[in-house]
C-alpha cells in the first residue's frame, strides 16, 4: 500500500452522482449542425484551413495550430461548412468567438487517417507532433495542449507520471464512466504517453475511492504493468493538480511552478483515453464523455458527444425542463459557470451539463457581513487566508493581495461553500486576479509607450539637427554666391562660421594618415626632382645664350627647386622616422 | 612634538577632530561625485506611475515633462487618462493626499483606440507625424493604419486628420481580455450556486 499525504483543509459536498450512474454511456442522434470553436483556452486562436462550401469529412483537420498554445480543429463528422463567423460559445463571459459551423450531412463518413499501432518506434518528438495534430487539449477543465504539455526540451526529465481520475467534483460521473467502460484503451494510452516521455520511473493513477468499479476495472488492466493505481480518500477539491501531486508523492509544488519543474506530469484520464484514440486508431479529438445531469432534466446519464454539438441538442434529448431549472451549469457545481444561453456548442473541455432545480439550488440570498468565523481558513487547500485575501480585494490593495499569494488560489470554491454569509469569496478573489493582471498588462504597455515615446523624440531631434547643418550650408553658399555677383570678387571669409569651417578643414588635413601622407610626400618630392632637373637645363642654356637678367632669373628659380627638395626630402625623412 | 600632544590634551583632542573630520569629509567629497545622480529618481518613480499615453492633457509635451513638473511641487491631478488611480498611486508615493481629478484637463474615460477609416483616408501623412509613440503606419498617398497594440488612445491625430476619418473607438472586451469581474459589479445569478456558497 502506497502511503498517502494528507492535504490541508477541503469539504465533503453531497456527491451526487449516483444518478447519472444508471445508464451506461449512451449516443447522441447526429446533430444538424455542429459548431467548432477555433480559440483555445488560451488566447490562441487556430488558423481555419476550410472556406465557407465546403465538404468535410469526420475527423478532418479544418484549422491549423497557429502560434504555441492554440489547438488544432477536426471536423467532428461529414458535411459542409457553412459558416465562419463569431458564435457565442461556453464561456463565463458570454462572449463570442471565431467558430466554424459545420451542417452535417447525415453520412458520418471518416476521413482516411494514418494509424499507428507501433507507436512504440516513434521518437517523442513525432509522437507529440501526431498528438498536436490530432487537437488533443487537457479536457479536465484546463484545455491546456498535451502535446506542450509532453514536449520535453532536453534538459528537463520527467521521472514520474500522474494520470488524474479523482473526478472530485460533485454531479460530475464522465471520467468514472470512461474507465468502467473503456480501462483497456485507457491503460494503452498510458503505454503510449510512457513512450513520448521516455519511460518514466512511476506511472500513478489517482482516483477517489468513491469509484469501486473504476478502481477494479482499472486494477484488472493494470496488472503486469508498471503502472499504480493509487485510490485516495474522497475530499473535494483532491483532484486539483497541486493537490493529488501532494496527496500522492508527498512533493509541493512551488508558488506558480508547472509540475515539470519537480520532474512532474499531470494528465487527465480522459485525455489518456483521446490520446490513445489519436495516435493507435487515427482518432483526432472530435468527441467526449459529457455528464448530463442534474434534477431539471429527465434523464441523468453520461453520453458521447461530438465536440460542436448545441446544448440545446443534449438538453432536448434528456428531457429538459426549462421551468423547474434555476441555473443551467457547465462543468461542476464549485468550478463551474452559469450559461447565459443553451445555444452553445460543447467542447473540448465540457465535463458536465448540470441542469439544476429550484430545489437543488435554490437562488441565492444577498451576502452578509464577514462574521471571521474562520471557517473558509480551515477549509482552503492551499493554505491562504481566504478572510484577509477578501478584505484586501474588497480595498482592491493589490500589493497586499499578492503578498498573501493570492495567485496561489486555485478557485476551488471550498470557502464560499463554507462561509455561513454566504459571501462570494471566490468571485472577489477571481475579480482581484483580473484586476491584478490587467495593471501588470498596462504597465507592460506604458513602459513600451514611453520607449516609443523616447526614441521617437531621439529621431526628431536627430532630424531637426540634420536639418540645421544643411540648411546652415545652404545659407552660406548662397551668401557666398550673393557677394560675388556684387562684388566680383571672392567673398571675404571672416565670419566666425567660416573660420571654424577652415579650422575644421585643416584638422581633417592633419588626421590624414602617416603613410598617405608619406605618398603624398614622395609625390611632391617628384615633381620637385623634376622641377630641379629642367631647373637646371634651363639655366645652362641661358649660361651659354642669355642676358644677365635672364641668368639671375633662372638661377633664382633653380635655388627655389633645390630648396623644395630638400624641405620636402626633411620632411619625408621626418615621416619614416615616426 | 609628541610630548607636547601629550602635555597639552585641549591641542591633542583638537587636532584629532580636525583631522578626523577632513578625513570624513574628503570621503564624503569624493563619493558625492564618484555616486553622483544626474536625474531626480522621484521624477523615475512618477513617471513610472503615469499611463504613458503622452497625450498632453496635463498641458505638458509628454508623461516625463509632467512627472518633473509634480516633483517640482506641481498639483498631480491633471492627467485624465490615468484617472483616480494614478493619482492615488502618486498621492500614495509622495505621502500627499489624494485628491479628485481635475475636470479643467478633461475627464477620465474608457480607454480608446485609435481607427482609421480607411477608404476615406487621403494619404497626408499629418497623424503620422502627430503620433506620439510612432503608432501609424503609412506613407504619402497610401492609405494609413493603426497598430491597435501601439496605440496609447492619446486622441492627438485626430484633430490633424483633414478629412476627419480617425476615429476613438473604446477597447473592446474580447473573449481573450475578459476576466470575472468583482462581485460588487455583477447580478449575482451569473456566477455557479456553490462558489457562492448556496448548496442543498
Amino acid at each position: 500500500m502506497r502511503h498517502l499525504w494528507e492535504t490541508p483543509g477541503g469539504v465533503h459536498p453531497p456527491d451526487n452522482k449516483a444518478q447519472s450512474q444508471t445508464m451506461s454511456i449512451g449516443q447522441v442522434p447526429l446533430p444538424k449542425t455542429l459548431i467548432l470553436p477555433l480559440n483555445s483556452a488560451f488566447d490562441e486562436v487556430a488558423k481555419a484551413s476550410v472556406r465557407i462550401g465546403d465538404r468535410v469529412l469526420k475527423g478532418q483537420k479544418i484549422a491549423d495550430i497557429q502560434g504555441k498554445l492554440s489547438v488544432a480543429v477536426h471536423a467532428s463528422s461529414s458535411g459542409f461548412v457553412t459558416s465562419i463567423e463569431p458564435r457565442t460559445i461556453a464561456h463565463p463571459s458570454g462572449l463570442s468567438t471565431p467558430c466554424i459551423e459545420i451542417t452535417t450531412d447525415g453520412e458520418d463518413r471518416w476521413i482516411e487517417s494514418k494509424t499507428y499501432p507501433h507507436y512504440q518506434h516513434i521518437d517523442p518528438p513525432k509522437l507529440c507532433d501526431i498528438i498536436a495534430q490530432a487537437g488533443i487539449a487537457g479536457m479536465g477543465g484546463a484545455g491546456f495542449p498535451s502535446a506542450v504539455k509532453l514536449a520535453i526540451d532536453g534538459e528537463k526529465s520527467v521521472d514520474t507520471l500522474i494520470i488524474n481520475a479523482t473526478e472530485c467534483e460533485p454531479y460530475i460521473t464522465a471520467d468514472d464512466m470512461l474507465i468502467r467502460e473503456r480501462a483497456a484503451e485507457i491503460i494503452k494510452g498510458i503505454d503510449v504517453i510512457n513512450c513520448a516521455l521516455n519511460k518514466p520511473k512511476a506511472v500513478l493513477i489517482g482516483i477517489e475511492n468513491n469509484k469501486p468499479d473504476a478502481i477494479k476495472a482499472l486494477q484488472e488492466h493494470c496488472k503486469g504493468t508498471q503502472i499504480e493505481v493509487v485510490p485516495v480518500p474522497t475530499k473535494y477539491p483532491s483532484g486539483g493538480e497541486k493537490q493529488l501531486i501532494y496527496i500522492l508523492t508527498g512533493k509541493e509544488l512551488p508558488s506558480e511552478a508547472l509540475p515539470i519543474n519537480i520532474g512532474m506530469i499531470c494528465l487527465n484520464i480522459a485525455t489518456v483515453f483521446a490520446i490513445k484514440r489519436a495516435v493507435i486508431d487515427g482518432q483526432p479529438l472530435i468527441s467526449r464523455i459529457t455528464t448530463i445531469t442534474g434534477q431539471a432534466c429527465d434523464i441523468n446519464r453520461n453520453y458521447e458527444v461530438l465536440i460542436g454539438t448545441s446544448v440545446e441538442h443534449l438538453l432536448k434529448l434528456n428531457g429538459f425542463n426549462r421551468e423547474r431549472c434555476s441555473r443551467l451549469i457547465v462543468g461542476g457545481p464549485m468550478m463551474g459557470f452559469t450559461l447565459s444561453s443553451t445555444n452553445v456548442p460543447v467542447t473540448k473541455t465540457s465535463t458536465c451539463i448540470l441542469a439544476v432545480s429550484h430545489q437543488e439550488m435554490p437562488d441565492s440570498s444577498p451576502p452578509q457581513p464577514c462574521i471571521r468565523c474562520g471557517l473558509c481558513a480551515e477549509v482552503c487547500p492551499a493554505s491562504l487566508l481566504p478572510q484577509q485575501l477578501y478584505w484586501y480585494a474588497k480595498a482592491a490593495d493589490h500589493e497586499r493581495l499578492q503578498a498573501h499569494h493570492l495567485f496561489d488560489c486555485i478557485e476551488c470554491g471550498a470557502c464560499s461553500y463554507v462561509c455561513p454569509s454566504k459571501i462570494p469569496l471566490v468571485q472577489h478573489y477571481r475579480g482581484s486576479k483580473g484586476d491584478i493582471l490587467t495593471a501588470r498588462a498596462e504597465k507592460t504597455m506604458a513602459s513600451k509607450a514611453r520607449e516609443r515615446f523616447e526614441s521617437r523624440a531621439v529621431r526628431l531631434e536627430k532630424i531637426d539637427s540634420q536639418r540645421e547643418t544643411k540648411r546652415e550650408s545652404r545659407k552660406l553658399t548662397s551668401n557666398n554666391a550673393e557677394q560675388q555677383r556684387v562684388s566680383g570678387k571672392p567673398p571675404l571669409t571672416t565670419s566666425a562660421e567660416d573660420i571654424i569651417k577652415a579650422a575644421q578643414l585643416r584638422v581633417q588635413t592633419k588626421k590624414i594618415s602617416p603613410e598617405k601622407q608619406k605618398a603624398k610626400l614622395e609625390r611632391t618630392l617628384i615633381a620637385a626632382q623634376i622641377r630641379l632637373e629642367e631647373a637646371q637645363q634651363r639655366l645652362a642654356d641661358v649660361l651659354e645664350s642669355g642676358t644677365v637678367d635672364q641668368q639671375t632669373q633662372h638661377k633664382a628659380t633653380l635655388e627655389g627647386a633645390k630648396q623644395k627638395v630638400d624641405k620636402t626630402q626633411q620632411r619625408l625623412a621626418k615621416i619614416k622616422l615616426q | 612634538m609628541i610630548n607636547l600632544l601629550l602635555d597639552n590634551v585641549v591641542l591633542a583632542s583638537l587636532l584629532a577632530l580636525i583631522g578626523l573630520g577632513g578625513m570624513f569629509g574628503g570621503l564624503l567629497g569624493y563619493a558625492a561625485e564618484k555616486f553622483k545622480i544626474n536625474s531626480d529618481p522621484v521624477i523615475d518613480t512618477i513617471d513610472e506611475l503615469l499611463p504613458q499615453t503622452q497625450c498632453g492633457q496635463c498641458g505638458f509635451p509628454g508623461c516625463r515633462p509632467y512627472a518633473q513638473s509634480i516633483a517640482d511641487g506641481d498639483a498631480i491631478n491633471k492627467c485624465p487618462p490615468g484617472g483616480q488611480t494614478t493619482i492615488n498611486a502618486i498621492a500614495k508615493l509622495l505621502d500627499i493626499t489624494a485628491v479628485p481629478l481635475d475636470e479643467e484637463h478633461g475627464q477620465e474615460e474608457l480607454r480608446t483606440i485609435a481607427y482609421i477609416r480607411e477608404d476615406e483616408c487621403i494619404g497626408c501623412t499629418k497623424c503620422i507625424q502627430a503620433c506620439p509613440v510612432d503608432a501609424i503606419l503609412g506613407s504619402a498617398k497610401l492609405m494609413h493604419t493603426v497598430i491597435e497594440k501601439e496605440c496609447t488612445g492619446c486622441d492627438l491625430c485626430v484633430d490633424p486628420c483633414p478629412v476627419d476619418c480617425i476615429d476613438m473607438l473604446p477597447v473592446k472586451t474580447s473573449i481573450d481580455t475578459w476576466y470575472w469581474p468583482s462581485p460588487e459589479n455583477i447580478p449575482p445569478s451569473t456566477t455557479s450556486a456553490y462558489t457562492e456558497g448556496h448548496a442543498s
